[in-house]
């Protein structure tokens, strides 16, 4: 008689969690486990897979209240080391981007720009506890009459600090050529003439939206790692497109979906928070993300062991076609093809670089991994779970 | 045959001297210029693969320190700050001589200073800054 197929809750997990019993894999770990064992074996036997990516990811910032001083100042005008942040929020609150400049930066006037400092190093240096100028400009009004503030700050020093990242964790992403005669600076990186190097930015196998490609687990309200710190999941982020093409293991083929991040930036750590320069570019931030998703059945067992051979991207000329908003696809190509070293497209063997760091997102499904062997994260019920 | 690459520091009293064309004339050494600068207060600084038998490469350093140039391996020059590299690869794209590459299948980013021929492309090519050239400061220290 066959034995009944697996179902799991949340709380029976969370339950196991508490007991001390919980079985927790990476996604890497579980990608073994589900060719040697089969879906519904590795399902009876793994409770939790661990995701993890660390990478540029623009579309981050955070949410600041640099409390009220006396006597008071409603500020139309805030710059954190003199990188602008957008003041237009209420008296003494700020949110400051991860790509803004410095208003006196050079920026692309000697191309490539440098972009040594911005946003994303502002909220590095925040987290690594350094000192950072506030300085803020007011017009001035009866209940708030000062109309000049600037004053050292520490991130301890200040009321309230939450990082909000409206996009993060992009479900698959280009991998970016250049076919023109010349070198080209993108936020893709820097692009050698006639296909020198192909970039592709994702983890693979190990990045969260891979593992659970119809957002099955995740959504409003999912407990997960951001930035070294527990973090949660708000929704869908912006461009959130789950209507991408699929393969038939459910991985898009093309960029897909996105998510809206936050957590408590004090709770950060600066190693999983770093201000990232793109020459020829501008700044962003890179930042450490990891979902922990539930095998509560066979599919997700079998979505979790998912496989760098059997996810693939699109390779795309970002020379002449991107830049018009074209993104024909030159090649197809797998993640285990790009991990490789080298791609083919049209015949031509392309050196292919990782943007994003393999090594980090393991170390982030180890922490995960870990945190909920431990107890210390507790999954989650999401409200909702996310557009698919 | 002894390959290596190094960097010489000239003072500015002889910045003049045509001292490769002696390198391969009096000491039978090939050379390949990696790179080439003479700054404003007029010292110089030349990166150089000095390539030959190893006797004759042991005399042709005598004489450029002879000379008052100073000679150091390229590889005390160029650094890796490994705080602030994550490991991603975007270096490798642009290194020319392989000195950054990735191991597989750990995908964890190598720096071989020995390959290393200073080209300095790394340095603004890392979205985390974390590649240092000292030799622009350490000359106008």
């Amino acid at each position: 008689m066959a034995k009944k197929k697996v179902t799991k809750t949340i709380d029976d997990i969370n339950r196991k969690i508490k007991e001390g019993k919980v079985v927790v894999v990476t996604a890497d770990e579980m990608v073994d486990i589900v060719k040697k064992s089969g879906a519904e074996k590795a399902a009876r036997e793994v409770d939790v897979v661990t995701t993890g990516t660390f990478s540029p990811m623009c579309s981050s910032g955070a949410f600041i209240n640099f409390g009220h001083s006396k006597p008071g100042l409603k500020a139309s005008r805030v710059w954190l080391n003199d990188v602008p942040a957008y003041a237009g929020l209420a008296a003494v609150d700020c949110y400051i981007g991860a790509t803004e400049s410095p208003e006196d930066d050079p920026l692309n006037r000697v191309h490539p720009g440098e972009f040594k400092y911005g946003g994303g190093h502002v909220l590095h240096d925040l987290v690594a506890g350094k000192k950072i100028e506030l300085r803020a400009t007011a017009y001035g009004t009866d209940c708030y009459p000062k109309t000049q503030l600037k004053k050292k700050i520490t991130l301890s020093d200040l009321p309230y600090a939450v990082m909000l990242n409206p996009r993060n964790a992009y479900q698959n992403y280009n991998c970016a050529i250049n076919l023109t005669k010349k070198t080209i600076y993108t936020y893709m990186g820097v692009l050698k003439p006639n296909g020198g190097n192909a970039n592709y930015a994702t983890s693979g196998e190990l990045s969260p939206l891979f593992n659970d490609p119809y957002y099955r687990t995740i959504g409003l309200g999912s407990r997960i790692f951001l930035g070294g710190a527990k973090g949660y999941i708000l929704g869908p982020g912006t461009q959130h497109n789950p209507e991408a093409m699929r393969h038939e293991n459910g991985t898009p083929l093309t960029p897909a979906g996105t998510l809206m991040l936050s957590g408590n930036l004090k709770e950060m750590d600066p190693r999983w928070v770093l201000g990232v320069s793109m020459l020829g570019y501008g700044c962003s931030l890179a930042v450490g993300v990891g979902i922990p998703i539930p095998v509560l059945n066979s599919e997700l067992a079998e979505f979790t062991g998912v496989s760098d051979e059997h996810i693939f991207t699109q390779v795309i000329d970002y020379g002449n076609d991107y830049p018009k908003g074209e993104g024909k696809s030159l090649a197809q190509v797998s993640y285990a093809e790009l991990k490789s070293g080298s791609i083919r497209v049209n015949g031509q063997e392309i050196p292919s670089v990782p943007l994003s760091s393999h090594k980090r997102a393991l170390e982030i499904a180890n922490i995960l991994k870990d945190w909920v062997e431990k107890g210390e994260l507790l999954l989650t019920q999401p409200q909702e779970t996310l557009p698919n | 045959m002894y390959s290596k690459t190094i960097s010489l520091r000239f003072p500015k009293n002889i910045v003049g001297e045509p001292i490769a064309a002696t390198l391969v004339k009096k000491f039978d050494l090939s050379f390949n210029i990696l790179k080439a600068v003479i700054y404003p207060r007029k010292e110089g600084l030349m990166v150089l693969q000095l390539s030959g038998h190893k006797k004759n490469y042991a005399k042709g350093v005598q004489y450029l320190k002879g000379l008052g140039v100073k000679v150091e391996s390229i590889g005390e020059d160029i650094k890796r700050d490994e705080e602030k590299c994550y490991q991603c690869g975007a270096c490798t794209a642009v290194c020319p001589t392989g000195a950054l590459s990735i191991k597989r299948p750990e995908m964890e980013v190598v720096f071989d200073q020995e390959k290393c021929s200073a080209c300095e492309w790394c340095v603004v090519a890392c979205p985390a800054r974390a590649m240092e050239v000292k030799f622009n400061k350490t000359l106008l220290n």
